[in-house]
């Protein structure tokens, strides 16, 4: 935490992207989380995501619940849109405004409390229903801002800064986005952004639900010897199964990769999501073996990292409810009171 | 890359920009904290300590640091750094008690200074309080060399000069004033144990062209016209002045001919505006009071009529860049212009001139008349011997003079003591002391101001040109001057990285604003500046490499080029594996 505003100038050679801005015109207010806490990483890997893909921080959302998480959409994209909602429900604020207007991009960030505790069952649901929205999790597996009890990803066995072990099992929350139908789902480390921008990326352009966990130490409270949530755990225990690159549509599509392990998928706005296989025969798109795979690596004291499953023509909530194709402000009088003789007809076919 | 060696003082004194650009390398980022905490005593006593002419200078000074701030990559314009030198200066209080003791026991050692400037000043400055007799040469009648001789009164007041060149002399100093010097042989045989020349570059340039010779009495070279203007043997000149020469000495004689009465004034310069060898803020002084400066103009021919000088002919050409970026100078083909004048001032530079050294003594001169030295001692051929200022290697400016100075004292110190001058100097030193005062206090002003530089007030011009006495610049005052310390970037507080405490959180690299911290593979230097989170482009800006940290083999780069010294990344560290510490650099004296 620092009560030093951070300065607004700037490195004169800062790269500009296509809308003529530097990663700085996508910096929120100074971070008030403590110094090295992992979720300030994380939002800074948006802030760089959000600069590459050119986006333009007003045609964003930024949603969030309650928890030293939830604190962090203050800290990157001022200029969006925000909402920081009720403890664990996140996902029906995320959901209601994505009915309204499909049109922006959602970033939903949320805790392992916020989201494995109390709002375990707004998530399932979400999940489910396959908002078209990047879901994050910053998971340091404590309740950091209650001063350190374990949450419900922390490990069992894992223990606590005063050396008491974890009794209970850990919810997988990747596993559960997969298996109840996330059609993006990765997992990666707030200290690797070489690893989470790419993902970060891919999932703002992936059309469907993205679920990113990403481990995120707790400096005040979980980065001790005996977590396997700190820096130096996820370090010593982590293994990327697959990542992504998204090229964008201008970019040359360069091939210089050992055959077979790298796939081209096409995505819809015309750029390229590159999955780099990095671990044998691991396939991402093997919903059952990505499970399997998570639940052996667990069982190991291993972290599975990287983009660990996807569905590469994802289908979302409009698209299974056939809603409107358009934002509902933009909609006119003429298709909102569509006339009497629609009614009579409507009627009608009920008789 | 191998990990930095920090130790290394030149390591961190490279990072402070103005200190290391400055030839006395003057700690300007601690005087300008002083004069933001209103100690304007303490600040002008650190410049004393450094460059022994603070008032002179603050008004005076050629400012190789100003350039070198690292604002003007941050930003654009430099921190005012001379004109903060003058708040000190002009703001300090009482300063008796904070100059050294002169010891009443002399140490029975006697050096002669020849020439009473600024370079034989801070050599007695120096010498004096360790007990030595330090005799004063000097032809002029007072002490202050060019600085009374060559610098007009509207830019430096006489009360300044005075105050700190009688700070000096009124150490026990023994002035020998007003008798030419013709011979070194007459001086050495007086029995001194050391003597150091400096007498400056005192020969002005003269122009030999077609009618110069029947033009003499109304063509004057520049730096001897301003000293008699300086004692008061000149007081006016009449009718059309032309100004030959593009330094500080043609912009010093223009502003005088304008305030004594000159009808018009124009400077002509051989070369194009932008090489001009002026200061910057020299040039814009004199255009701001209404003088032309015509470039690319190089002098042809005198014309006299009647034993009157009518004018000058002027050559016109125009600069074309070279493949290796220097200017050439081609003719344009337009025919010679004349510029109708009754006076000419010629400034195109100076020489060093020393007829009154015998060249039997041991020292050896170069063809411009510059004797050989040692370089780091400032010894000539004679051992007992040593020059300094503009007389050691040629006209540069007062700043040189107190850093020749310095070096000159010590060598004559350890001459005197029958030590070795080169292998017995004292080394450098460098010293880092934490600022962190506690969670989010620093005791330095860390938080960044991006206000632009600060206008300095002038006194009305109309008023000023009456006078060649009324200083034109009237400095900062203290609110203005506490404004403009605000804008220092204080970068001798230095980012210093502890790789055994990092855990690799990247947060400092989260929070620096400018991009100058990457945690990478290591590679080689060329390969390494442009993995960086921003290019480090600036190769004359060094890279700050820590060793392989523990958790990934990777290494901690850190581009000094544009450090904000913010302290951001010491404030987000967790581990406090990034300390803010002031490296204090220790600059041999020959006290210390």
């Amino acid at each position: 935490m620092t009560y030093v505003a951070k300065p607004r100038t700037h490195h004169p050679k800062l790269p500009r992207n296509e809308l003529g801005l530097t990663r700085r015109d996508y910096e929120g207010a100074v971070s008030t989380l403590c110094a090295g806490c992992g979720h300030d990483s994380v939002s800074a890997a948006i802030i760089q995501a959000c600069h590459e893909l050119s986006i333009p921080a007003h045609r964003v959302a930024k949603l969030s619940g309650i928890g030293c998480s939830s604190k962090t959409p203050t800290y990157f994209l001022g200029k969006s849109h925000g909402f920081n909602s009720v403890h664990g429900r996140m996902p029906s604020v995320a959901t209601g405004a994505n009915m309204a207007n499909r049109e922006l991009y959602y970033i939903g960030i949320s805790g392992d409390g916020d989201t494995a505790s109390i709002g375990l069952g707004q998530f399932a649901h979400i999940v489910r229903r396959r908002i078209n929205m990047t879901y994050v999790v910053d998971n340091n597996g404590t309740y950091g801002l209650t001063k350190g009890q374990f949450s419900a990803t922390n490990d069992k066995g894992s223990t606590s800064k005063k050396g008491a072990p974890n009794l209970y099992e850990p919810i997988d929350l990747a596993m559960m986005a997969i298996q109840i139908g996330a059609t993006f789902v990765a997992r990666s480390f707030s200290g690797d952004k070489a690893q989470l921008v790419p993902l970060l990326k891919a999932a703002l352009k992936h059309e469907g639900f993205a679920f990113l966990d990403v481990i995120s130490p707790c400096v005040a409270f979980n980065n001790h010897n005996g977590s396997t949530k700190s820096y130096d755990y996820v370090r010593a225990h982590t293994e990327a199964m697959a990542v992504a690159d998204l090229i964008p549509i201008h970019d040359e599509i360069r091939i210089d990769y050992a055959p077979g392990t790298v796939e081209d998928v096409a995505m819809p706005d015309g750029s390229t999501l590159r999955l780099h296989k990095l671990h044998g025969d691991y396939d991402p798109r093997d919903r059952v073996g990505a499970m399997d795979t998570l639940m052996r690596r667990a069982q190991a004291g291993e972290i599975a990292t990287g983009l660990l499953y996807l569905d590469d023509d994802p289908s979302d909530c409009h698209e299974i409810l056939n809603t409107v194709d358009g934002p509902l402000a933009s909609l006119g009088e003429a298709e909102l009171c569509p006339g009497s003789q629609r009614l009579e007809d409507i009627n009608a076919a009920f008789r | 890359m191998k990990p930095t060696d920090i130790k290394n003082p030149d390591y961190f004194h490279k990072v402070v920009d103005c200190q290391w650009a400055c030839p006395a390398h003057t700690p300007v980022p601690e005087y300008i904290r002083l004069i933001s905490q209103e100690r304007y005593t303490e600040a002008y006593m650190v410049n004393w300590d450094s460059n022994v002419f603070p008032g002179i200078l603050g008004r005076t000074c050629d400012r190789p640091c100003e350039p070198a701030c690292r604002r003007v990559r941050t930003e654009e314009k430099p921190v005012a750094i001379c004109r903060l030198k003058r708040v000190a200066a002009d703001h300090k209080g009482d300063i008796r008690d904070y100059l050294p003791r002169i010891p009443e026991q002399k140490n029975g050692k006697k050096i002669a200074l020849i020439g009473a400037g600024p370079a034989s000043l801070a050599v007695a400055r120096d010498l004096m309080p360790m007990g030595y007799e330090v005799h004063v040469f000097e032809r002029d009648a007072k002490a202050g060399g060019m600085m009374r001789s060559q610098i007009p009164a509207f830019r430096l007041p006489m009360d300044v000069l005075e105050e700190e060149v009688n700070l000096i002399l009124d150490m026990g100093v023994v002035c020998h004033f007003g008798a030419e010097i013709t011979s070194m042989q007459a001086i050495l045989d007086q029995g001194f144990d050391a003597v150091f020349v400096g007498t400056g570059a005192p020969r002005g340039r003269d122009l030999d062209l077609p009618g110069r010779a029947d033009a003499e009495p109304f063509i004057h070279l520049g730096i001897d016209w301003l000293a008699s203007v300086a004692f008061g043997h000149t007081e006016k000149i009449e009718g059309k002045v032309v100004v030959l020469g593009g330094g500080n000495t043609a912009m010093d004689c223009c502003r005088t001919s304008r305030r004594l009465g000159a009808e018009s004034v124009q400077v002509v310069v051989r070369s194009a505006f932008e090489v001009m060898k002026a200061s910057e803020w020299e040039k814009e002084e004199a255009i701001a009071e209404g003088i032309p400066i015509i470039n690319n103009r190089p002098p042809k021919s005198f014309v006299v009529e009647d034993g009157k000088l009518r004018g000058m002919y002027f050559e016109c050409v125009e600069p074309v860049r070279q493949g290796d970026g220097r200017l050439k100078y081609e003719p344009t083909g337009e025919p010679d212009v004349f510029i109708e004048c009754d006076h000419v001032l010629i400034a195109i530079g100076q020489d060093n001139h020393c007829p009154w050294i015998e060249r039997d003594l041991g020292i050896e001169f170069d063809r411009w008349d510059c004797p050989v030295l040692d370089k780091e001692t400032l010894q000539s051929g004679n051992p007992k011997i040593f020059f300094g200022g503009d007389a050691a290697f040629g006209p540069e400016n007062i700043i040189w003079a107190s850093a020749h100075a310095h070096k000159a004292a010590i060598s004559i110190h350890l001459f005197c003591q029958g030590r070795d001058v080169k292998a017995d100097r004292p080394p450098e030193g460098l010293n880092l002391v934490s600022q962190k005062m506690g969670m989010h206090e620093w005791s330095y002003d860390s938080e960044h101001d991006p206000a632009p530089r600060y206008h300095v007030p002038h006194a009305d011009l109309a008023h000023s040109l009456a006078n060649v006495k009324i200083e034109v610049e009237l400095g900062f005052d203290r609110h203005l001057g506490a404004k403009e310390a605000q804008r220092c970037l204080n970068c001798d507080v230095q980012t210093v990285f502890t790789e055994k405490l990092c855990i690799e959180c990247d947060a400092c690299v989260d929070i620096c604003p400018m991009d100058c911290i990457t945690f990478t593979e290591n590679a080689e230097e060329s390969d390494l500046r442009q993995m960086l989170m921003a290019p480090a482009d600036n190769l004359a800006q060094d890279l700050y490499v820590s060793d392989a940290l523990v958790d990934t083999g990777r290494v901690m780069v850190k581009d000094e080029d544009v450090c904000l010294h913010c302290g951001l990344c010491a404030e987000r560290c967790p581990t406090g594996a990034w300390d803010m510490q002031k490296s204090i650099i220790n600059l041999p004296q020959v006290h210390a």
